[in-house]
């Protein structure tokens, strides 16, 4: 997928000026945040839950390559195939020969993050197959030409007059006078349109939330059951898959399942979670005739063994940006690239590069409700530090900001100027203030004070306060 | 394009070179343990009361995601529990039934004016019977599993999805229901292999992409009764 990370800036000024932003923010603070809280309250092994999930994706993490090798023997075993994909386009033309191969014109779809990742749709259109998003919001922004939003809610900015558009425009055969307002209205006419695809439609591409060594399985976990008809239906059936999404075993599976629902949707389960092991077998009613595994790497197997392996046990749950003050400012666009949020912020640089990326990381506030609420206990903020260390020593930081850490510095080491300077500085800012206590326009704070004000300082420094606390303690 | 097979070594050398995998360091027996004897995480104690308990919870759970939980006394009892629910819900007195003789075996006679079929699902049948293999309890969930006897096609196409589940296959935990797949099927370090599909099915279909309002039948069923058989404790 092309990425727009680079104008990070100019995509966050835009969005904070956009209305539909704002009103998706109030979706997902009304919606994900109470219902995950609540979900998380009535399971008292919930914290336990995530300490174990953590453990489990650490041990996997540890044996990748002994895991993959014995998930793919299960495949192999079941009858299925597995393709080794080391880039993006590896995957793209694994995908392309297994459809050629198929004689395949339509292809329906599952919600994939991968697929995203490696810009599969507008590759098989490019080469003659059309491809079909059927997840309800994955199908709306496909009508509507754009990437997803958010990873688990892709049209979450978008509301009903902007779908309405989209369905008025797309389905010019319905008649021009139909009622489309209500949810039901358009969660119908989608589900119409899209029966008829799922029936004819060659193949179909599906992703994985987890892989499973024990038994060699992939599964997928949905509400809607786009993702089941789109594989139990067509003759062939193609998996998406990350390396990192490999588990050891059932039990494992059925630990973080409890951690993934409740954190993403705030629900006590997903509505389907479908374990698909090989081909159709002898004597089977129904099922897929061809089942394949495409096994991308693009840059996973680079974040192993480094300071960034932790964000590889993520499970896409959403729950990062769902909390996240930053991404609720400026919506999931803004980040321009796949993922969004405090994990994208970690994962975008993983894989496009920092020099591409280098503001996502520095979206942050630091506040740490994103590894607070992550069921794999992620440590996000301090890997996004890492990646602000990365891009100053590849001396990316722009001069200006480098020039100010450089002051900084100079001072924080000698802490009799640094106490001299700061009981300066307050009283200055305060006296420039004059009576407000804020000030509208501060040199060299100019992205700062475009958008609010600063406040002055009101009183002494921390470290006076503090200096007087201790005193105050002694006997 | 490299030839098959160079990519998954390229792939597998670069992951063991960062984690300096070398033969002999343990790696391969913690492997081969874990699977052979795989962990129980952390279980819930909702689900750990006894029979009776647990029949109470996956029938609350399973109500409270809007699946609708019927109590029939007896396997022969359960054309007479379709013919009532299909007619309370205003809905065409035909069903397809997975072909499984547990279910294609029952007195359908008894009810002459339904349309009685069997096989996988067609896009026009409205209403599929299935057998359920176990249900859980923690969260009211079915579990379902593909074969001669169990279409896939049967959970998803149809508008009205109806599961028979014998009170005795509830268990507690979804660790407890995947350990009698495991022995139904041998488990996978004995060669045992799963089956194509397992559906864990938790109420109808919904989804909440428009405005984030839950909606009730996006592309699966739009409606899911569970015919809970009274057969006593296993």
């Amino acid at each position: 997928m092309d990425t727009t990370s680079p104008s990070f800036k100019e995509n966050a000024r835009k969005a904070l000026a956009d209305p539909l932003v704002a009103r998706s923010r109030g979706h997902i603070k009304a919606g994900f945040i109470a219902k995950r809280r609540k979900a998380v309250d009535r399971l008292p092994e919930f914290e336990a839950l995530r300490d174990a999930a953590r453990d489990i994706k650490n041990h996997t993490l540890a044996h990748l390559d002994l895991y993959l090798e014995r998930y793919e023997a299960q495949v192999l075993a079941a009858g299925g195939r597995v393709h080794w994909c080391p880039t993006a386009e590896h995957a793209r033309q694994a995908v392309l020969e297994i459809c050629r191969a198929a004689g395949a014109r339509t292809v329906t779809k599952g919600k994939s993050m991968i697929s995203e990742e490696i810009g599969l749709n507008d590759f098989l259109e490019s080469q003659g197959i059309v491809p079909v998003e059927t997840d309800l919001g994955e199908y709306i922004i496909q009508l509507r030409n754009e990437p997803p939003s958010h990873i688990i809610a892709p049209a979450v900015h978008l509301t009903r007059t902007e779908i309405e558009a989209a369905f008025r425009s797309h389905h010019d055969h319905l008649p021009a006078e139909r009622p489309l307002s209500e949810p039901a209205d358009f969660v119908n006419e989608a589900r119409e349109i899209l029966r008829q695809k799922f029936v004819d439609a060659d193949v179909g591409i599906t992703g994985a939330n987890f892989l499973v060594a024990e038994t060699g399985s992939s599964i997928i976990v949905t509400n809607e059951g786009n993702g089941d008809l789109t594989q139990c239906l067509p003759k062939v059936h193609i998996v998406i898959a990350s390396l990192e999404k490999v588990v050891p075993t059932l039990d494992d599976v059925n630990v973080i399942l409890r951690v993934l629902a409740r954190s993403a949707t705030g629900q006590e389960c997903s509505t389907y979670t479908t374990f698909s092991t090989g081909p159709r077998r002898p004597g089977d009613a129904d099922g897929p005739e061809q089942y394949h595994v495409i096994l991308l790497d693009n840059g996973r197997s680079n974040m192993l063994g480094g300071e960034f392996q932790e964000a590889l046990r993520c499970i896409r749950c959403g729950a990062c940006m769902n909390h996240c003050p930053v991404y609720h400012a400026v919506g999931g666009h803004a980040y321009g690239w796949v993922y969004p949020g405090p994990i994208g912020a970690v994962l975008t640089p993983a894989f496009i590069g920092i020099e591409k990326a280098a503001h996502l990381p520095n979206a942050s506030s630091f506040c740490g409700r994103c590894e607070a609420v992550c069921p794999m206990r992620i440590p996000l903020p301090k890997m996004m530090r890492h990646w602000r260390e990365r891009e100053f020593e590849r001396h990316l930081t722009p001069r200006a900001a480098r020039w100010g850490l450089g002051l900084w510095a100079f001072f924080a080491r000698r802490p009799r100027l640094y106490h001299a300077a700061t009981a300066l500085a307050g009283p200055a800012l305060r006296a420039m203030a004059g009576g407000r206590g804020r000030l509208r326009r501060l040199p060299l704070a100019g992205a700062w004070t475009d958008h609010r004000d600063f406040p002055a300082p009101e009183g002494r420094t921390f470290h006076q306060i503090w200096a007087e606390r201790q005193k105050g303690r002694q006997p | 394009m490299n030839a098959p097979g160079s990519n998954r070594d390229e792939i597998l050398a670069a992951l063991r070179g960062r984690l300096h995998r070398q033969d002999g360091d343990g790696g391969a027996e913690a492997v081969a343990t874990r699977i052979a004897k795989p962990a129980r995480g952390p279980i819930p104690a909702r689900g750990a009361g006894g029979h009776e308990a647990r029949v109470a919870l996956f029938v609350a759970m399973a109500e409270e995601v809007a699946a609708r939980v019927v109590r029939v006394p007896s396997p022969e009892a359960v054309p007479e529990a379709v013919a009532d629910y299909l007619k309370s819900e205003n809905l065409p007195a035909e069903v397809r039934l997975a072909p499984d003789p547990g279910l294609t075996g029952l007195p359908w006679d008894s009810q002459p004016l339904m349309a009685v079929s069997e096989g996988p699902a067609r896009p026009t049948d409205p209403v599929s019977l299935t057998g359920a293999f176990a249900g859980i309890a923690e969260t009211g969930t079915l579990m379902l599993t593909s074969g001669a006897a169990g279409p896939t096609t049967l959970n998803f196409l149809p508008e009205t999805h109806m599961a028979v589940l014998k009170a005795s296959d509830i268990t507690g935990c979804y660790e407890d229901a995947w350990d009698r797949l495991r022995v139904v099927q041998g488990a996978a370090r004995d060669g045992g292999t799963l089956p194509r599909t397992v559906n864990l099915i938790t109420g109808p279909s919904r989804t909440a992409d428009i405005e984030q309002t839950i909606q009730l039948g996006a592309h699966g069923p739009r409606r899911l009764c569970i015919l809970l058989v009274d057969d006593g404790e296993a």
